[in-house]
């Protein structure tokens, strides 16, 4: 298989060197780009397996670059993001980005990361059952296992789980989740989603207080793992 | 002294008052000038304008000087009603008056002026006394990490052959810590200027105060290996609509200061109830409590405990503090009977009740 190319547009060239180095050694060809606009070009002339955006770039701002990549560009692109900015972070995952980070982050999850959104977005086949460690999910007959044991639930927190397994490492709004599973007038209540939340965790987690499998990601919404 | 420092009067009002003043003892001097004579009439104008000048600014004296001079001459100096003045002792003390009035003036102007130069001389000194005091906690706290990361660096470049492997993962377990916990500083410092600015905006949502504590115990895990963390989750607590990221940081910034202020294997109890109208989270542990003269001084910033060892900007707590009470909730410190300290926090909310949606 061919090396996954991955281009970082990023205006500080430290933080290039560091994602570069670190790609490069686990075998990820880099392309890198320090401005916005030399991101687009680049992009366009050899479009890459994967962006890393920087949200705060000086010449145009990393939400304006996304959407005009999101025209067309349909690989994954993981936003850069200062910590306690948790709007911009919500709008630049509501305009498409596939994933976020906040810096500082650990090297060890931005390639998890990177991995994981590699691997969804080539991965085209539609499997009819998810498994995840110990759940196993089978969209066709609508059951769930844990541990090979039936797993008794309710239609809504089947859907909720159906959801985040189909996007897998992936990170859902709260808004996009109460849009998917209760609909449009929903999109405020969070309280629903936090209950039933809740009632899956307390039937699929081993230790429902420190989730391993549906982790909140403050402020922003929740990840299936 | 504190009479001279008034000068709660806008500019408009202090020439009204000296007018006004001026002419009120005008008007009653006019009237019993036959009992007292027009030459006293002088000195009681006199002490007009210098209580004037104990009030308001110099032109507003200068001002009732001139007036009153005038008025005494046009008045009171025979003949009346007109400025011719009759004799020349009369002249002399026409003269006499308004140089006298002036040099009042004048005079009252001066003491004013060094009053206000040793007052902002004071604040100056107060203010420099603070930033010194932050300087030096700051530095401390911010170059203790950055000399331990560039000399574990130097140390690793310097002696690539010389080093055991054991000593270098241990150079770089020490930058490790030491990026975190410089990270951590500037992340307070960062919530400090936000609180400063009065740019903290709560943005209040559905919370699971449960998950809140357990994801801080958590994030606490690599410094509290000498601690004993007891939290048992409450099973029959509502959600609570709040800021999720700003009670985090007061759930983290609590259960880090017990850490760093408590002897090894203490025990931090961390409870979640709530009453009618408020969240309620107490944090409590077993060690040497608060000295009871400093307990009002611990939320202040930049304060730090008089003999304290370990570090800290003295940041932690007045942004617990600041983040409470953003949310209009009131945080408040007590000593145990038993021994060690507790906090309380208290924020008003709306609640929701689990049960409503279970079997949705």
């Amino acid at each position: 298989m061919n090396k996954a190319e991955i281009l970082i547009i990023d205006d500080e060239p430290q933080i290039r060197k560091l994602l570069q180095i670190n790609l490069e050694s686990n075998d990820y060809k880099v392309i890198q780009a320090s401005t916005g606009k030399e991101g687009l070009i680049l992009s366009a002339n050899h479009p890459p397996d994967l962006i890393l955006l920087d949200i705060g770039l000086p010449d145009k701002s990393g939400h304006e670059i996304l959407k005009e990549l999101r025209e067309w560009f349909n690989n994954p692109i993981i936003i850069l993001s200062v910590q306690d900015n948790e709007t911009d972070i919500v709008s630049a995952l509501d305009n498409g980005a596939t994933d976020y980070l906040t810096k500082p982050f650990r090297t060890g999850e931005l390639l998890a990361r990177i991995r994981s959104a590699i691997r969804r977005s080539q991965n085209t086949e539609n499997n009819s059952t998810i498994i995840c460690g110990y759940i196993e999910i089978d969209l066709i007959s609508r059951t769930v296992k844990r541990k090979g044991e039936t797993v008794k639930l309710t239609s809504t927190e089947y859907n909720l789980l159906a959801l985040f397994a189909k996007n897998e490492g992936k990170v859902l709004t709260h808004q996009f989740i109460l849009k998917e599973i209760w609909g449009y007038s929903y999109q405020t209540e969070t309280q629903y989603l936090r209950v039933f939340v809740g009632n899956l965790r307390k039937k699929l987690e081993e230790n429902p207080n420190n989730p391993q499998h549906i982790i909140t990601e403050s402020g922003v919404g929740y990840r299936f793992e | 002294m504190d009479l001279l420092r008034t000068r709660k009067y806008s500019k408009k009002n202090q020439y009204l008052i000296s007018i006004l003043l001026i002419a009120l003892t005008a008007v009653l001097c006019f009237f019993s000038v036959d009992f007292i004579g027009y030459r006293a009439v002088a000195l009681i104008l006199l002490v007009v304008v210098s209580l004037n000048a104990i009030l308001f600014d110099i032109f507003p004296v200068l001002l009732s000087a001139l007036l009153s001079a005038l008025i005494w001459n046009f008045f009171f100096i025979p003949p009346i009603l007109t400025f011719h003045i009759g004799t020349p002792e009369d002249g002399l003390m026409f003269l006499m008056y308004f140089v006298i009035a002036s040099i009042n003036a004048v005079l009252t102007y001066k003491i004013r002026e060094v009053e206000r130069k040793e007052r902002d001389e004071q604040e100056k000194a107060k203010a420099i006394k603070l930033y010194n005091t932050l300087l030096n906690s700051l530095s401390h706290e911010l170059r203790t990490p950055i000399s331990t990361i560039i000399g574990a660096i130097d140390t690793i470049k310097d002696n690539q052959t010389k080093l055991s492997e054991n000593n270098r993962y241990e150079l770089y377990s020490e930058i490790e810590i030491a990026s975190n916990r410089l990270n951590r500083q500037v992340e307070n410092l960062l919530s400090m200027s936000r609180l400063e600015a009065g740019f903290i905006q709560p943005k209040k949502d559905w919370c699971d105060l449960n998950e809140l504590v357990f994801t801080t115990i958590k994030d606490n895990k690599d410094e509290a290996n000498n601690h004993k963390i007891e939290f048992n989750p409450n099973e029959n607590l509502p959600l609570f609509k709040l800021d999720s990221g700003l009670t985090e940081q007061i759930l983290y910034n609590l259960i880090h200061n017990a850490i760093q202020h408590t002897p090894e294997n203490s025990t931090i109890k961390i409870e979640v109830g709530n009453n009618e109208t408020n969240c309620i989270i107490e944090i409590s542990d077993n060690g040497k409590g608060f000295p009871q003269n400093e307990i009002d001084l611990v939320f202040d910033k930049f304060y730090r405990l008089n003999n304290t060892s370990t570090g800290g900007t003295g940041l932690g707590l007045s942004i617990v503090k600041g983040f409470t009470e953003a949310m209009r909730g009131k945080v408040r410190l007590e000593n145990l009977p038993q021994g060690g300290a507790k906090f309380t926090i208290e924020i008003p909310c709306e609640f929701s009740i689990n049960t409503d949606l279970e079997n949705e």
